[in-house]
Parts: C-alpha cells; sequence; structure tokens
C-alpha cells in the first residue's frame, strides 16, 4: 500500500496537495488539465521533487527521504529514459547493478526481459539503431528486471503515434498484471484510462484527488472533470 | 538525505582543486625558505611588467580582430578540403614555442620568403624585430584559438535565421547587426581575455624576436633574476605579480570565456543563404588566403628545413623524444586525474566559479613552482629522478584552464539532461563516472589530453635546471643541437617535435571521437 | 687450501666490484652529449682511477645554491669566469692544489679555487662569402653601415652576453654609452643564449654573431667549411674560461684530486679542442690538433679580475640596457 500521508508540494507559485492511499495491485490513471501537475505528483513520488509537508510510506515504511534509486519505484520519464552511449543490455542490466557488474544470471534474465518485450537478440544494439516503438520496449525491459513493486509512467508513450502507443500500454498492463506491480500512469486520453486503469486521480486546482474507480468516474463525471473531458 | 542521491559528487573535485592550489601554495613556501631580501624591483623590472602588459593586449586584440574576418569567411564558405584547413589551421596553437620562432623567422625574418619576395618587388624590407614582431609571433599562437572559438559561435546561429534573413532580402550589414553583431559581442570579450592571459606568460617569442632589452616580458625577468642574480626574493615577487597580473584578468574573464568548441561539427554542412557572390566572395576568399598564409607557411618552413636535418640527427635523439613522450603521457595522466573531477565538482555547481582554480596554474611561472618544488623535495630526496613527474605535473598545470574550459559545459549538459534516469537507477560515484560521465564526454577527454600532451611535449620546462643526461627531453635535447654548432639536425628535432606534438593531438582527438557516441 | 685462497681472492675481487667508488660530476648542460667532451672524460678517466664517473647535468650555479651542503656533487665542471665569484661565496669549493705554472692562457691564472680548462675570446664572427669588408678594429665595427645586421646575447642570461659588456667596458670605459647608442641600430636583436643567437648567423638572418673566437674552427675542422671567420680586433678581445672546481664537503677526496690533476693531463687537455670548440688551457700550441694554431687569434686579450667585474658588472648591465631600450 502506497500512502501519501498529508503531502503538499511547492514549486515557485504552484502548490499541490494530495492525501490518500493506493492499494497494491491498482492500476491507476493520473488525468487533469495541462500544468494541473500531474507530471509533478509522479516526480514527488519518485523523489525528484522534494516534498514541502507530509510524508510518504511505502507498506508502512516512511520512504519520504529515501533516495531515488532505492524507492521501491521503477519510472518512465518522457524522454531520456536510455542511455544512447550504451547498449541496450546495458542499459537494461543498469537495472539490476548500476555498476553493471553482472553475473551469468543477470544476463540471463536481461535475455528473458528482452524477449518479454519483444527485443530478442537485440542486446548489443545501442539505442540509435532502434526505432521509437523498441527505445520503448528497452525501457520496460529495464523496468522488469528492475523488479519494483510500483511502476510509475510519466508519459512515456506520449511520442509514438496512437497505435503503437496503445500496443506499449498493453504490454505495460500485461507485465504488470504478471508481477502484481502497483501501476500509475500520466495520460490525457480516456481510452486510455478504459483500457486500462482500475482508478483515476483527478488532478486540478492545486489538488490530488483520492483515486476513484475509473469507469464510475467516466459514466459519471463531476462537474470539473466534465469540464476537462470536454 | 535524497540530495545524495546525485551522480557525481564534489568531494574528489574539492580535493583535486586543493590539490593544485597547494601545488603552487607550497612551491612560493619552498620559495620563501630560500629567498634573501634582494634588491626589490627596479625601473627594469617596472619596464618589463609594463611591456607585458602592452604586449599581451595588443596581441590579444589583433588575435581577435584578425580571427573576425576568417571565421566569418569559413563558416559561410564551402569549398574541397575545407575540413582539413580548419584543422590545420589549429596546429600554431600547439606548436612548440621554439620550434615556431625557427619558422616565423623563415618567413618573416630578413632573409625569410616575405623580405625576398619584396627584395624582389622593389619593395623596402620589412623587420620582424621589436613589439611588433613580439606581437605578431602571439598572433600566430593564438589566431587558431580566436578563429575556432568565433567559428564555434557562427555555427550556433541557427540556419533558420539565415534563411529568414534571406526571405527578407537584408543587406549584408543588417545581418550583421542583426545575426552577427549579438554573436561578436558574446563571443569576443571572453576569447580577448583568456589570449591575454596566455600572452602574460610569454618567454621565448619576447626573447628572440623582440630586438633588445625594451621588450623584457615578466616571465624573462623572472628567468634573469634567478639565473643571474640568484635573486629568490625578486624572483617570487615577479611571479606573485605575474600571478596576480593573470589572476585578475582571468577572474574578469571567466564570466566571459566562451565555451571551447570541438573539431568535430566545425565541418558541419550548414546552408548559408548570406553567402553572397561578388565582392563579398572575394572578400571572402581573400580572408582563408592570408589567414591559410599566415598560419601554415611557417609550418612548411619548418617541414622544409627539418627534412634536411632529419638525416643528419644523432640517434640519442629518439631516445630524449622517447623521454617526451612519456612526460607527455605522464601530464595527460595528471592532468585527467585533476580535471575530470574539478570538472565534475564544478559542473554540479550552480555558479562556476571555481573554475578560476584552474587558471592559477597557467598564470604562475612553471620556472618558479619547479623551483620551489625543487627545495622542497631535495632535503627528503633526490629530485633528479623527480625532474620528469615534477614537469609532468607542471605542464599539467598549466594545461588545466583550457581542459576544464572543454570538459565543464559538456559535463553540465551530461548532468542535467540524464540527472532523473541516473537517479532512478541509483548510478552513483565510480558507476556514474564509467557508465554516464566518460562515455558521454570521450570526444571532449579525447580534445583536452591531446591538447595537454601536445602543449607538454614542446615544453622546455624546470627540466633544464636539473635534468639527467639521460632525461632530457626532446626541446632540450634541440637545445643541447643547436648549441653544438649542430643547426641543422636541431632544424630535424623541430620537424620531430612539430611531428609529435601534432601527432600526439591528432591521436587522442580521434580516438576521442573513432565510433564517437550518437 | 689453494682453493681457499682462490674463493678468497674471488671473494674480495667481486666486493670490490660491488663497491666501484663513484665519482659524481656535475657539468654543464650540453657537456654529455654524445658530441660533447663528456663521454670521452668518462672512459679515460675510469681507465686510469678504477672508479665510476658519473656526470649529472643541469643548470650549475642555480643547482649547487639550491642544494648547498647537501650537493652530491664531488667535482663541478664549466664553472664560467662569469660565476666562480657567486660559487665562491658559496663556501662548497676546496683549493684545487694543482700546479698552475702547467696552464698556458694568455693570462696571469691566480685562482687557487677554480681550474680553468679551456679557454676561448669573444669574438664577431662573419661569413666571408657574403661580408666582402668585414670590421678591421672595434672602431670600424662601429662605424660600420647601419644596414649591417648583428646579434649578440643577453647579458644577464648569458656568459658570452655579459663577456661583450665586459669587453666594452674594457676598450671604451667611461664612453661605453656611445659606443652601445652606436651599436644599437645594428642589432637586430638580443637572445638569450648563444645557441639562437649562432642558429641566426648560419641561416643567414644576420651579417654578424657575437661568439668565440674559436667558433670558425668548428666550420673548418667539422664541415670543411672554411668561410666563417672571426673579426680580430686589435684593441683586444674578452677572454672567457670554463673552470674546474672541487667540493670541499666531497666523500671521495682522493678521487676528486686525481681528476683534478687529470684535467690538467694532455690525455684530457687534447680532447678539449675537437669536443669542446675551445682553446686547451694547459697544452703548448705545438700539441694542438692539426691545423688548430692556424687560427686567427687575437694578439691582445682583454680580462677583469673576479673581483673587478664584479665591481663592473651591474652598471655596465644598465648601461647597456638603457642605451638599448631607448
Amino acid at each position: 500500500m502506497l500512502t501519501l500521508e498529508g503531502i503538499e508540494i511547492a514549486q515557485g507559485d504552484f502548490l499541490l496537495a494530495a492525501d490518500f492511499t493506493i492499494a497494491p495491485g491498482r492500476k491507476t490513471a493520473v488525468i487533469g488539465p495541462s500544468g494541473a501537475g500531474k507530471s509533478t505528483l509522479l516526480g514527488a513520488l519518485g523523489g525528484f521533487i522534494p516534498l514541502r509537508a507530509g510524508r510518504l510510506e511505502w507498506e508502512g515504511r516512511d520512504i519520504t527521504q529515501v533516495p531515488q534509486g532505492q524507492r521501491p519505484i521503477a519510472m518512465l520519464f518522457q524522454d531520456n529514459n536510455l542511455f544512447p552511449h550504451l547498449s541496450v543490455a546495458q542499459n537494461v542490466g543498469l537495472g539490476i547493478r548500476p555498476d553493471l557488474k553482472l553475473t551469468a544470471d543477470d544476463k540471463a534474465s536481461i535475455a528473458l526481459a528482452l524477449d518479454r518485450v519483444g527485443l530478442q537478440g537485440m542486446e548489443a544494439r545501442t539505442p540509435g539503431a532502434l526505432s521509437g516503438g523498441q527505445q520503448s520496449r528497452a525501457a520496460l525491459a529495464r523496468v522488469l528486471v528492475q523488479d519494483r513493486p510500483v511502476i510509475l509512467l510519466d508519459e512515456p508513450f506520449a511520442a509514438l503515434g496512437p497505435a503503437l502507443r496503445q500496443e506499449m500500454l498493453d504490454l505495460v498492463n500485461g507485465l504488470a498484471t504478471e508481477t502484481g506491480a502497483t501501476l500509475l500512469m500520466v495520460t490525457h486520453d480516456p481510452a486510455d484510462v478504459r483500457r486500462i486503469a482500475d482508478d483515476v486521480i483527478f488532478v486540478e486546482g492545486g489538488r490530488a484527488a483520492a483515486p476513484q474507480p475509473a469507469k464510475a468516474l467516466l459514466e459519471d463525471p463531476p462537474p470539473a472533470l466534465r469540464a476537462y473531458l470536454g | 538525505m535524497a540530495q545524495r542521491a546525485q551522480p557525481i559528487i564534489g568531494t574528489t573535485g574539492i580535493a583535486a582543486g586543493t590539490f593544485v592550489v597547494l601545488a603552487v601554495l607550497l612551491s612560493f613556501v619552498g620559495l620563501g625558505l630560500r629567498a634573501e631580501l634582494g634588491r626589490g624591483l627596479g625601473p627594469a623590472e617596472w619596464a618589463a611588467i609594463r611591456f607585458t602588459v602592452v604586449q599581451s593586449a595588443l596581441s590579444a586584440l589583433l588575435s581577435v580582430v584578425c580571427a573576425i574576418p576568417l571565421a566569418r569567411a569559413l563558416a559561410r564558405r564551402r569549398f574541397v578540403g575545407r575540413g582539413l584547413l580548419v584543422t590545420l589551421l589549429g596546429a600554431p596553437f600547439i606548436l612548440p614555442t621554439i620550434v615556431a620562432v625557427l619558422g616565423l623567422l623563415a618567413v618573416f625574418g630578413r632573409t625569410g620568403w616575405l623580405n625576398t619576395a619584396f627584395g624582389a618587388l622593389g619593395m623596402p624590407e620589412v623587420s620582424i624585430y621589436g613589439l611588433h614582431g613580439v606581437v605578431l609571433a602571439h598572433v600566430f599562437f593564438n589566431l587558431p584559438l580566436a578563429t575556432r572559438l568565433l567559428l564555434q559561435g557562427w555555427q550556433s546561429i541557427p540556419a533558420e535565421r539565415f534563411r529568414l534573413a534571406a526571405q527578407l532580402d537584408l543587406p549584408p550589414r543588417m545581418v550583421f547587426r542583426t545575426l552577427e553583431w549579438p554573436l561578436l559581442k558574446q563571443v569576443v570579450p571572453g576569447a580577448a581575455a583568456l589570449i591575454f592571459v596566455i600572452c602574460l606568460t610569454s618567454f621565448a617569442v619576447a626573447l628572440t624576436l623582440g630586438g633588445g632589452p625594451r621588450a623584457t616580458t615578466v616571465e624573462l625577468a623572472i628567468y634573469q633574476a634567478f639565473r643571474f642574480d640568484f635573486d629568490l626574493a625578486r624572483a617570487s615577487l615577479l611571479s606573485v605579480i605575474q600571478l596576480a597580473l593573470a589572476g585578475g584578468a582571468a577572474l574578469i574573464a571567466l564570466w566571459v570565456i566562451p565555451n571551447f568548441p570541438l573539431s568535430a561539427g566545425l565541418d558541419r554542412k550548414l546552408m548559408r543563404w548570406d553567402a553572397r557572390g561578388g565582392v563579398q566572395a572575394w572578400v571572402d576568399a581573400l580572408a582563408i588566403a592570408l589567414g591559410a598564409a599566415f598560419l601554415l607557411l611557417p609550418l612548411l618552413a619548418i617541414l622544409l628545413a627539418g627534412l634536411k636535418g632529419l638525416p643528419q640527427m644523432p640517434a640519442v635523439v629518439w631516445q630524449t623524444a622517447g623521454n617526451s613522450l612519456w612526460v607527455a603521457v605522464l601530464s595527460v595522466g595528471v592532468l585527467l586525474l585533476i580535471a575530470l573531477p574539478m570538472a565534475g565538482w564544478i559542473s554540479t555547481r550552480q555558479r562556476g566559479s571555481a573554475e578560476a582554480i584552474g587558471l592559477i596554474g597557467l598564470s604562475a611561472s612553471p620556472l618558479m613552482i619547479g623551483t620551489g618544488w625543487f627545495i622542497l623535495i631535495n632535503p627528503i630526496a633526490d629530485p633528479v629522478p623527480l625532474a620528469l613527474p615534477v614537469t609532468a605535473l607542471i605542464n599539467a598545470l598549466m594545461a588545466l584552464p583550457f581542459a576544464l574550459r572543454i570538459l565543464v559545459p559538456p559535463m553540465r549538459d551530461v548532468l542535467v539532461t540524464y540527472d532523473r534516469l541516473s537517479r532512478a537507477l541509483g548510478l552513483q560515484g565510480w558507476s556514474a563516472w564509467r557508465w554516464l560521465v566518460l562515455p558521454r564526454l570521450r570526444a571532449q577527454i579525447g580534445f583536452a589530453a591531446g591538447l595537454t600532451g601536445a602543449l607538454s611535449v614542446g615544453d622546455l620546462g624546470v627540466i633544464a635546471l636539473f635534468a639527467d643526461p639521460d632525461r632530457a627531453t626532446l626541446p632540450l635535447q634541440m637545445y643541447r643541437l643547436m648549441g653544438a654548432y649542430r643547426t641543422e639536425a636541431a632544424a630535424g628535432a623541430a620537424l620531430l617535435l612539430l611531428a609529435m606534438a601534432l601527432g600526439l593531438f591528432w591521436l587522442c582527438d580521434k580516438g576521442g571521437r573513432w565510433h564517437a557516441n550518437p | 687450501m689453494r682453493r681457499t685462497l682462490l674463493a678468497t681472492t674471488l671473494l674480495l675481487a667481486s666486493q670490490a666490484g660491488a663497491e666501484t667508488p663513484v665519482l659524481t660530476v656535475y657539468a654543464g648542460d650540453y657537456f654529455t652529449s654524445e658530441w660533447g667532451p663528456g663521454p670521452k672524460i668518462e672512459e679515460g678517466f675510469e681507465a686510469i682511477c678504477d672508479c665510476d664517473l658519473q656526470f649529472s647535468t643541469g643548470d650549475l650555479l642555480p643547482r649547487l645554491l639550491l642544494e648547498g651542503e647537501r650537493t652530491k656533487a664531488d667535482v663541478v665542471v664549466g664553472l664560467t669566469t662569469d660565476v666562480t665569484a657567486r660559487a665562491r661565496a658559496t663556501g662548497l669549493f676546496a683549493p684545487h692544489g694543482q700546479d698552475k705554472s702547467a696552464l698556458t692562457l694568455p693570462i696571469d691564472w691566480t685562482d687557487d679555487t677554480f681550474l680553468p680548462f679551456n679557454y676561448g675570446h669573444t669574438a664577431f664572427i662573419y661569413n666571408e662569402t657574403t661580408m666582402d669588408a668585414p670590421p678591421a678594429s672595434f672602431d670600424a665595427l662601429l662605424e660600420m653601415d647601419d644596414d649591417v645586421k648583428l646579434v649578440i646575447q643577453d647579458p644577464r642570461t648569458s656568459i658570452s652576453g655579459l663577456a661583450l659588456v665586459l669587453w666594452v667596458e674594457a676598450v671604451y670605459g667611461e664612453t661605453s654609452a656611445e659606443v652601445w647608442q652606436m651599436l644599437a641600430p645594428k642589432i637586430l636583436t638580443v637572445t638569450k643564449d648563444w645557441s639562437s643567437s649562432y642558429g641566426m648567423f648560419t641561416d643567414g638572418e644576420v651579417d654578424m654573431v657575437l661568439s668565440y673566437t674559436t667558433s670558425p674552427a668548428y666550420h673548418m675542422f667539422a664541415e670543411e667549411d672554411f668561410t666563417k671567420k672571426a673579426a680580430i680586433f686589435p684593441e683586444g678581445h674578452y677572454f672567457m674560461a670554463e673552470t674546474v672546481g672541487k667540493i670541499a664537503g666531497t666523500d671521495q677526496p682522493e678521487l676528486a684530486d686525481a681528476f683534478m690533476a687529470y684535467v690538467l693531463s694532455a690525455d684530457f687537455q687534447q680532447m678539449i679542442p675537437t669536443a669542446n670548440w675551445s682553446l686547451p688551457s694547459a697544452l703548448p700550441e705545438d700539441q694542438w690538433p692539426e691545423g688548430w694554431s692556424e687560427l686567427p687569434l687575437p694578439e691582445k686579450v682583454l680580462f677583469y679580475s673576479e673581483d673587478e667585474a664584479e665591481a663592473r658588472k651591474a652598471q655596465a648591465i644598465e648601461t647597456w640596457r638603457s642605451a638599448l631600450s631607448q
């Protein structure tokens, strides 16, 4: 269980408050108008944006001050998810050991992860030699080997075409279901929400609302959400 | 604390910076131990200080002024061999001084190519000796640097702006005002300041081309105080003045010193819509032709004289070339050990003022640092076997400010771009260096290493003070040949020196960019 | 028994071999290069001393001053006559203990500490193929057309440069300032050391170079080039010598003494002309290598004693500097 206890995030004039819990294994979409603070919320969970107040807990353990890489979280950003100078295998390997001192077992799990995302045999390539979709798959393979209970997606597939994006989301969905991971994803598209999300966090007016069941919310949105969805 | 997770922390960088400051400070402690009250500064020393400032200012100004038309022409013209020309034009900057003076004399001397041509045309002889000779030599050394900095600036102007200028049919004057003038305002002061600092510590150039004692620089006055009067107090005092002059100029300049461009990218194809034909094309052609002639003819002279001398070179020259290579490799190693952590430290700070530490090594007199260390080492150990390492350290210190200029801006970029990803993956410390910084900065590291190696190979350095017979370096050997009437063999050694400096630079630079990262 | 004796002898011999005494000789930088006198001297002395002669090169005086009592030198070779005063003042040197009557110098050598091993005189060298009317006297040099260009060395960094300043002082005394003013327009440039000057001369950049009376000998005997000549002036030429000194605190006093004696030996002296391109200090002219006695040398030799040179030096340099700075 991920607990956001009286959290306040301040960035200059911008303020965002959140106070709720997310049950383990749930898939949650974070939606809201541009500039409302969706990425900020995920950034704060990932440890990239300091909290002004409140605390963050994972299964009862305070992780507010835990360094980013040591949180029970794997995260994908809008861009720069891969190091362009390292091979696909090395990029994925960093998810196991940041010093890349990989054992034979590690290498086997890298190959397995690549296989799972459909990049079998592409270990030696550099990201530059991959298509946009393949790059996303490589990043997902790393999330897989990181094996963290929480996955945060800050629109990593935004640059892909609609069909490819759906394919990626399905892949993520499948992976999260397999591993039982808790998934939080920022999205603009109600269709994405319908496809994947169990719950929705609506971010608006300086507040991230507690997660609501997706289906019910979309069928009968409150006025602010209705305005956003149009 | 979440802060601790940043990929590169400053501790080793601070240690490296402290080491640099201590290396210089301790040498002054050493000098202080042995300095007796000398006669202080006389009119000769004050004249030297004045001359140094004047020639440095003139050299800086002229280098930049000449670089503007050359860089502009190179930026907007495309022709066969342009890439090679841009590379070759960089050569004088890494040329050993003693070699360069030979080349300059062969071209601009009384019986040089220029005056021979003038004589044939019935024109009066032009003298290279005097203040203008010193300035000419300094422009020869530093025009490449200024050109490279400006060329980089020019190519950083987006092609779209030139497209817009072409669409609006702006006349050349307006293109200059709207596109080029803002760039010049940004790059020129810094380039001039950097060249000013480099010229302050000039030594050998002023000797031969100065024409007499009025062209005495501070560095030469230091040498005289040390060699002739053994007045360590006066030598140290002059050294401190030189440090203050250079340090002062550097501190002011640091805010405006532009980033160092890599050789890569300077041959980037860029459509320039403002490159017109007619008069403008002729002006550009003239700028390129004059610039190339000025920078390349002395190199050609060294090559021709050297080829004649090569067969006469005694075998020992090769041994000393080996020593020089060893010093250069050691210098590069020391430099990277100091510069990389320092660059990492500076890159993680908001402001880059710590980079000023790097300029200490360049502005302090190498002779004084070497002597100071000799005094410190002597009671503890035999300084003679340490002559080469100490020389390597001093050479590394001299190259440090250039290396930092090359490394800091891209390192800052890398750390910003991959900050979140590195933190998310827990990439820190050595792993961050090994898997992020070093591979991302390979090209810049190669460039800095090449520059250091080349500068180090050509430096006579403190080795002259206490070299064992079998520890001589190539420049020292060249002097020995000249001192033994072997002028032709010395020209051969000069060519070897030139080839080594350029070769080392080329090797490191290419090595850095070979299979370079996307 | 015999076997034991043999073993003992061998043992002793090997011990002696392991402890071959080392004579450390500090020498000027040019000295030990393969074309310099160093290698031959090492070979010659080791043949008679049963020791290991080791050269250590560098900038002699600064190094001695920096090292002080801790110096590892036993003997110092190559201290020029312009720095002996300063070297003497360190108190590091012991009397040379050699018989000065063996010296064949053109001046009377009275120094009991520093022993000269060569000598020469300052002179302006010209190329007779490009200069058909060389000056026949110092006065004529001053009266030359200003188009004739000279290169000289800085008296504050070079011994030959200092010798020139003292030469002018010795010939012209009070009127030195005017002499320098007459020379100034002819002086193309002033270099830090002799090598740079001489290189400019051989490259044809200047008409005359301040060098030594023995410089033509190199071209004659090493290159078979007879066009380089020293202009000999009746006003006299300034004398210069390089000396050997024995360090008082040496741990090899006998070897050091032996070396000092070796310096005056015919073996050593005969090496000097062709390895050092200077004149031997203790060798009658009839024993000079072939051709050397035909070298034109000055009739009159000028030399200031150490004290006198010290007294005049500063003022003479200042006269030079201010005249050439205008």
